[in-house]
């Protein structure tokens, strides 16, 4: 088995309604091995987001435990960073210290001025967005201020990058280009990563696993593998057959009507999928 | 930017409204060459100008705005903590909020006084009076920018492990900082309404004192003028705030 970065078991979560308590995701796992980039893909309001503040250590999970690195996770951690699905923009920094901001808190590893500087430039230019860098955020469009986010999150060169929807905001062609870039820097920094979507061809392009999350409580319908190489644009076939094989499975769970106490369904259920596309367990 | 024009324009027309009924007043209620005269526009900007010419205005000027700025800056010192901390904890909150409210609604010169008697006449009972009047808007305007920190940016500092300090240093401070321009913007100008009756108690300079003592001249169109002074003072202060909250919120 290859090491594993992150470790996420039995994972389950919820917040108290007024009158008790509402089971938001439950009994879920997930493994992350060093540059791999697993997709978690999902209805809205599935939990796809407060999982994620679990995985970060922003939230505390009802059950279940996370480690990172091999430790348990007690809270935000200096090595892996998060862009949330709102940019979350500091509206009186300029873009340029947005992107720097938290480089020099006291629990982030030191980095001398040089190389503080040339993260910030490389971090700005990767996204595309020198022209702007003495720009505030009220100035920015919302696809601006998505990037500005992600590049705030590379500036940190993390091992672990947790995305929430990162590319919601921007449109097709910006989109593409940010997918290729991040990509790029996964391949280069040997960085991992987790992205949140619901946007099942962005799932398909860009991961190596894919996990569906559906049903109230949410659990994982399904794991897929995509043993493919990039770029994959040309693979349209062997991703239409599996994007069919996702949303079969997602149509199949929201017809199921109780799902409490129905068994997981087994990843197995893609086992027909041709090609180079294997389900995974794990 | 013709919008901008437009109101600016605007502005200047109703000043110069307010000028004419000024002489309309004085002229119409007032006989032609008796004490009222001496009110009128003409007289005062006539003084206006002599004593802009001559040095001693500067200095009464000079002193006044000095304790504006010493009260302003206590009731910074005292408010901004005292506002963040009642922001941070409910139950403070709770616990302060009547006695704030309070105290708030007490006209501080109904204070002087007493201030007078315990410490006596001189510049510190102006600056305590002034710091006490300058102190509630900012410390509920502080309060109420802690209450309304965006739940994002806290989410944002703590995925980066900032420390307690970092947290306060770099976003709960800017993020209420317009708030507490708010209140500075509130402060001065109830600083500016409080400091000419408190200067004309026990002190020899500032603008409430040259007041008093422009009427014990009988100089009045002198007084006048001083009121123009003081009006057109207050208007460049409160301007100067404005201009600091724009700078801050629009950036
Ligand atoms: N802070 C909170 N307090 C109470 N309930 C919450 C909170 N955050 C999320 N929820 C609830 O948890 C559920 C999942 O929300 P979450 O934001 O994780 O969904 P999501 O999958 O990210 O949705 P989307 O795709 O729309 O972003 C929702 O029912 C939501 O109402
Ligand atoms: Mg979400």
């Amino acid at each position: 088995m290859t090491e594993v970065l992150l470790d996420a078991r039995g994972i389950s979560l919820g917040y108290p309604r007024e009158h008790g308590w509402q089971s938001v995701l439950e009994n879920f796992d997930l493994q992350l091995a060093p540059g791999e980039v697993i997709t978690i893909l999902g209805p809205s309001g599935v939990g796809k987001s407060s999982l994620l503040r679990v995985l970060a250590g922003l939230q505390q999970a009802r059950a279940g435990s996370v480690s990172l690195l091999g430790e348990p996770l007690q809270g935000p951690h200096p090595r892996l960073a998060v862009a949330f699905q709102d940019p979350s923009l500091l509206p009186w920094l300029s873009l340029e210290s947005n992107v720097a901001f938290g480089l020099d808190f006291a629990r982030q590893p030191k980095l001398a001025a040089s190389e503080r500087r040339a993260r910030i430039d490389h971090a700005i230019e990767a996204v595309g967005l020198q022209h702007a860098r003495e720009q505030y955020p009220a100035q920015l469009s919302g696809g601006m201020a998505q990037r500005t986010a992600l590049a705030r999150c590379l500036a940190r060169q993390p091992q672990v990058l947790l995305l929430d929807e990162p590319f919601g905001a921007l449109d097709e062609v910006t989109r593409a280009d940010m997918q290729q870039l991040l990509l790029q820097l996964i391949a280069r920094h040997n960085t991992a990563a987790i992205l949140i979507t619901h946007d099942i061809d962005e799932a398909l392009l860009l991961s190596d696993r894919v996990l569906l999350l559906g049903n109230h409580p949410a659990r994982t319908l399904g794991q897929w593998l995509i043993d493919l190489p990039q770029p994959r644009e040309q693979r349209v076939e062997e991703l239409g057959a599996l994007r069919i094989d996702i949303l079969k499975t997602l149509r199949r769970a929201s017809r199921t009507p109780e799902p409490d106490s129905q068994p997981m369904p087994l990843p197995s259920e893609t086992a027909h999928v041709p090609g180079r596309l294997h389900p995974h367990s794990s | 930017m013709g919008r901008h024009a437009i109101h600016g324009a605007l502005g200047v027309a109703g000043l110069l409204g307010l000028l004419l009924l000024w002489w309309l007043g004085v002229h119409v209620f007032g006989e032609a060459d008796g004490l009222s005269a001496r009110f009128s526009p003409q007289a005062t900007l006539g003084s206006l100008i002599e004593l802009l010419g001559q040095g001693e205005v500067y200095e009464h000027i000079w002193v006044s705005l000095k304790r504006i700025l010493i009260g302003l800056l206590l009731a910074l010192l005292i408010g901004v903590p005292l506002g963040l901390l009642v922001g941070s904890y409910r139950h403070l909150e709770a616990a302060t909020t009547p006695a704030f409210q309070f105290l708030r609604m007490i006209s501080p010169l109904s204070w002087m006084p007493v201030v007078v008697m315990l410490m006596g006449v001189g510049d510190q009972p102006i600056y305590f009076l002034l710091a006490f009047a300058a102190l509630w808007p900012i410390l509920l305007n502080t309060a109420a920018g802690v209450r309304q920190l965006d739940p994002r940016w806290l989410q944002l500092s703590r995925s980066l492990s900032a420390t307690r300090w970092e947290t306060l240093c770099k976003v709960i401070i800017p993020g209420v900082l317009g708030h507490v321009l708010t209140g500075v913007r509130l402060a001065i100008g109830i600083l500016w309404i409080v400091l000419v009756p408190c200067e004309m108690l026990g002190v020899s300079a500032g603008l409430g004192y040259f007041i008093l003592d422009t009427r014990d001249r009988l100089a009045y169109s002198e007084l006048m003028a001083m009121v123009l002074l003081i009006g057109v003072l207050g208007f460049m202060l409160d301007a100067l705030a404005r201009g600091l909250h724009r700078r801050w919120v629009h950036a």
